[in-house]
């Protein structure tokens, strides 16, 4: 009883400055999300997929101040890729620096405007898939998303659009404290590709739902800011259909308190689920990868793929889970989360969990972690390479398998000059 | 002489007899002998835990003790984080002390011993050359050549000791818990709670306030164990919850190998069971402990069997000390158990073999927990599952890496075999690396019987039954093999046996 009580004090404490304005076909949805999160309270230490993270960043009534960041010459993610960038500033749409949304196979819609309508086809998805994630295990981050949420955007895919949309997320007051929430629906048969990035806030809260009918196909590509101070808890939330794809890359450099949440539910048959991560860390970092992918349907394939570069103390966290139902046969499900830590104090901490109830299915899951192979730096120093050059190369092999799983070429390029990059400037 | 010489050939055939009577159906030790038993009320309470420390004529500081452990546990709440599924324990309907009556006052011989538990051991099969020293038939020691020592337990009260003399030539002492708190307090006192505390959780703080059986082991310094000790277990009264508490210490540089195995009569009521088992193994000493596990699992709908929620723990308290682990867990409705190890010498070493099977309505949850505290641990973890009916089967286990641990070393391997669409196999490992001149290896997979190895072995004549057997013990082999000889054997027909039913 005590432990509910305080969730719920942190819980006031939380919501005391964020305005509750529900309206149109949102205002019912944000008030069940409301209530889910009134019923649920904050997030506490003792919550068992807490005990590696401590939330108090994240709950904190006042977002702690942060510096803001200077890139210095390095170009911004994604740069000399062709897309329909939509820039919010601080969680504030900026018009000016963000492109005309009209793109042949896609209708995209801001969330503000949007949600002053009477009906929308977003009804059936926001806050739909967030609450259908909160069991087994409860996410109450993501309910207060939903119930408090200022902007984001609503985009329907019917075609395949001829080029990404890229959501830019940047930063300039110290102590922002965003809510965005985004609805993505891939029709029967269509295929997109979405980036995002940027350092986003002081304090960022984001939340994804995504639901793929029958044959859709999502490419997702995300670049979490290289803002040191940052905090960030996000969601993902995704539905997939018959022969669908899903596929999730994300790279985060840095960044005092990130939580990722992934919680993937493969109702259909014969259809693809990957996620994979690639985390760097140096210091004051703490970095937390949350996944659970459900397998309900037949004959489905799940990737999970994590990897984890830490050093000077850094923590990395890896929670995954594999689901399977009874009767989701054939399931083909696969999990790996590595760390390795460049020095003594680093931390890494994993809990890599599988839940089967299906006989006829091909389950594994592996975790390693440990230092820098001393016979491989040996070997490519005897051949001539500098050390420190040698070390950046057996750091890029390690994290090579998790940026495979970028389809496209270019952006898997960009991916890894940032990779490089963070290399050199983080060199022992 | 001759008679008995007899019995010996005739044993031996009867027991191939039971193994194959075992295999067409029914529970192999489904058997309960009639005994008249001495119960304490129903319940527990202070008067209760004074009760039994009463009965067992325990000194003052043994009942405060385990009054401290009572008081704790009336404020503490059964824990619910396992993937386990039962009724509500009415802590309170269950009998904490019973003896069988006959042992009330205690045989000055063995020959005083009643008929009947001695039938008993029969059909555990303790081997004839420990029952003949059990029924004091002189000259039985020199018979055989393969020497293990038996202590057998008739639920709550030990009978006898066999291979004393022995074993007190090499300065081992192995007795009950009880004997051993009166004849050897200071070691007791010293150790006892030193590796499970008294209020480590919620079952063992209940075992530490009214446990009444147990042993306890003792090897003194540069001593290798001259046997393999070797325990029965059986619970026999209905309606008896037993609480061993066992307690092993390897001084300096000792050696010992502990079997510990385990059958129960059926009865239709749920059984509570809460053992402790603390091993305190200091500076290169060794200890192998090794359990075969077949308490009644319940029928096939899942009515009666053991629930079994035991804590073991080894504390590797002195550099380069050893712990072997190594159990195969086929019975009892419930399982709730993680022996683990405190890896807190430099260069110690804890290693953890398990074979875990569950069909029809059982239920486990079992695993273990590595926490490296010394430089230079290392680890190692190898656990099978195997799941069929509608039994559920969890590996849970903790590897913990503390940073002064460094250039230490972990290795888990979990596997799980689900026969049949019905059951379930989960893993629920916990890794914790705070240092990094440290290896942590974990591997898991989860896979059904392979269809072609099944085929090869049907074309070779194996009914479907013998097929699946003889393919899951090859997925145990590796466990199977850590086992000591004896149990082995034992182990294998064990696997066939809780399989049974579970194909077809």
């Amino acid at each position: 009883m005590a432990v509910l009580q305080s969730k719920h004090n942190t819980l006031q404490v939380r919501i005391a400055g964020l305005r509750f304005e529900p309206q149109g076909w949102l205002g019912a949805l944000r008030a069940d999300a409301l209530a889910r999160l009134t019923a649920m309270g904050m997030p506490g230490r003792r919550d068992e997929y807490w005990r590696y993270t401590n939330p108090a960043g994240l709950i904190a009534v006042d977002v702690a101040a942060v510096s803001l960041f200077d890139p210095g010459d390095e170009p911004p993610p994604f740069d000399g890729i062709d897309r329909l960038k939509i820039v919010f500033v601080d969680g504030v749409f900026d018009a000016a620096q963000s492109d005309n949304f009209a793109l042949e196979g896609v209708q995209v819609e801001r969330l503000a405007v949007a949600e002053q309508a009477d009906i929308h086809w977003a009804t059936a998805l926001y806050g739909v898939l967030e609450s259908r994630g909160q069991t087994p295990v409860q996410r109450p981050l993501a309910a207060l998303n939903s119930a408090f949420a200022t902007d984001g955007v609503l985009v329907r895919v019917t075609g395949k659009p001829s080029k990404p949309i890229s959501l830019i997320y940047q930063h300039n007051s110290k102590t922002s404290d965003v809510v965005l929430h985004h609805c993505i629906k891939v029709e029967s048969g269509a295929e997109v590709t979405l980036l995002e990035n940027g350092p986003a806030a002081a304090r960022f809260s984001h939340v994804m739902e995504v639901d793929i009918a029958d044959g859709g196909r999502l490419h997702h590509i995300r670049a979490q800011g290289r803002a040191h101070q940052r905090q960030a808890a996000t969601h993902l939330f995704a539905r997939i259909g018959n022969h669908a794809a899903f596929k999730s890359f994300t790279l985060t450099a840095n960044g005092r308190l990130t939580r990722n949440e992934a919680v993937l539910e493969l109702l259909g048959s014969d259809s693809v689920a990957h996620i994979a991560g690639a985390a760097l860390g140096d210091g004051d970092f703490h970095h937390d990868d949350t996944v659970f992918i459900t397998h309900a349907g037949a004959r489905c394939e799940s990737r999970q793929v994590f990897k984890k570069v830490l050093k000077n103390g850094a923590t990395g966290v890896f929670q995954g889970k594999i689901l399977v139902k009874q009767g989701a046969q054939k399931t083909d499900g696969y999990q790996i989360s590595q760390a390795l830590m460049l020095d003594g104090e680093s931390q890494f901490l994993a809990k890599p969990e599988l839940e089967i109830y299906a006989d006829d299915v091909k389950c594994s899951h592996g975790s390693t972690s440990g230092a820098i192979d001393e016979t491989a730096l040996f070997y490519l120093r005897s051949r001539g390479v500098p050390r420190r050059a040698a070390q950046s190369l057996l750091v890029l092999a390690f994290l090579a398998e998790a940026i495979t799983e970028i389809e496209d070429e270019a952006i898997s390029e960009d991916i890894r000059q940032r990779l490089q990059s963070w290399l050199e400037r983080h060199e022992h | 002489m001759t008679d008995l010489d007899l019995e010996v050939r005739d044993g031996v055939d009867r027991e191939t007899i039971e193994t194959v009577h075992a295999m067409s159906g029914t529970y192999k030790y489904g058997w309960s002998t009639e005994i008249e038993m001495d119960y304490a009320p129903k319940g527990v309470s202070e008067d209760i835990v004074r009760l039994i420390s009463a009965k067992n004529e325990e000194p003052e500081w043994m009942l405060e003790w385990r009054l401290t452990a009572y008081r704790r546990w009336v404020q503490m709440e059964e824990p619910h984080w396992a993937m386990l599924n039962y009724p509500k324990i009415d802590y309170q309907d269950q009998y904490y002390y019973a003896k069988p009556k006959s042992m009330a006052i205690k045989p000055k011989s063995l020959d005083d011993v009643d008929p009947k538990i001695l039938a008993t051991y029969k059909k555990l099969g303790i081997p004839l050359k420990e029952q003949l020293i059990l029924a004091g038939v002189e000259g039985a020691e020199t018979m055989g050549e393969r020497k293990v020592a038996v202590d057998a337990v008739f639920d709550s009260v030990s009978v006898g000791t066999t291979f004393k003399a022995e074993l007190a030539k090499a300065g081992v002492i192995f007795c009950s818990i009880s004997e051993a708190i009166k004849e050897h307090p200071e070691l007791v006192k010293q150790y006892i709670g030193s590796v499970v505390p008294q209020s480590d959780n919620f079952f063992a703080t209940l075992n530490s306030a009214v446990f009444s059986v147990g042993w306890f082991v003792y090897i003194p310094p540069g001593t290798r164990c001259p046997l393999e000790l070797s325990t029965y277990f059986r619970i026999n009264a209905e309606n008896t919850g037993q609480f061993e508490r066992t307690l092993i210490i390897a001084d300096k540089g000792s050696y010992v190998s502990y079997l510990e195995g385990c059958t129960a009569p059926k009865r239709d009521t749920n059984q509570l069971h809460a053992a402790v088992v603390e091993l305190v193994i200091l500076e290169d000493a060794e200890v192998k402990y090794s359990t075969v596990q077949n308490w009644y699992p319940g029928d096939e709908n899942g009515l009666g069997g053991i629930y079994n929620f035991v804590t073991k723990r080894a504390d590797c308290r002195g550099d380069r000390a050893k712990v072997m682990w190594t159990q195969v867990e086929t019975g009892s409705a419930i399982t709730w158990k993680y022996p683990s190890c405190i890896l807190r010498g430099d260069d110690s070493q804890g290693e953890f073999y398990s074979i875990a099977i569950a069909n029809n309505a059982q239920q486990a949850d079992t695993g273990t927990k590595m926490v490296h505290l010394g430089k230079r641990t290392k680890s190692r973890i190898v656990s099978k599952g195997i799941s069929a009916g509608r039994a559920q089967n969890t590996y849970r286990g903790l590897v913990s890496m503390h940073p002064k641990a460094t250039d230490s070393r972990n290795y888990t391997q979990c596997d799980s075999l689900l026969i049949g669409d019905k059951c379930g196999a989960h893993t629920v490992p916990y890794i914790e690396v705070r240092n990094n001149s440290s290896r942590v290896e974990h591997e898991a997979t989860t896979s059904k019987v392979d269809e072609d190895q099944l085929f090869y072995c049907r074309s070779r004549g194996m009914d479907e039954e013998e097929a699946v057997a003889l393919v899951v013990n090859g997925f145990c082999k590796e466990v199977l093999q850590a086992l000591p000889m004896e149990f082995a054997m034992e182990a294998q027909s064990l696997v066939a046996i809780s399989l049974e039913g579970s194909v077809g």
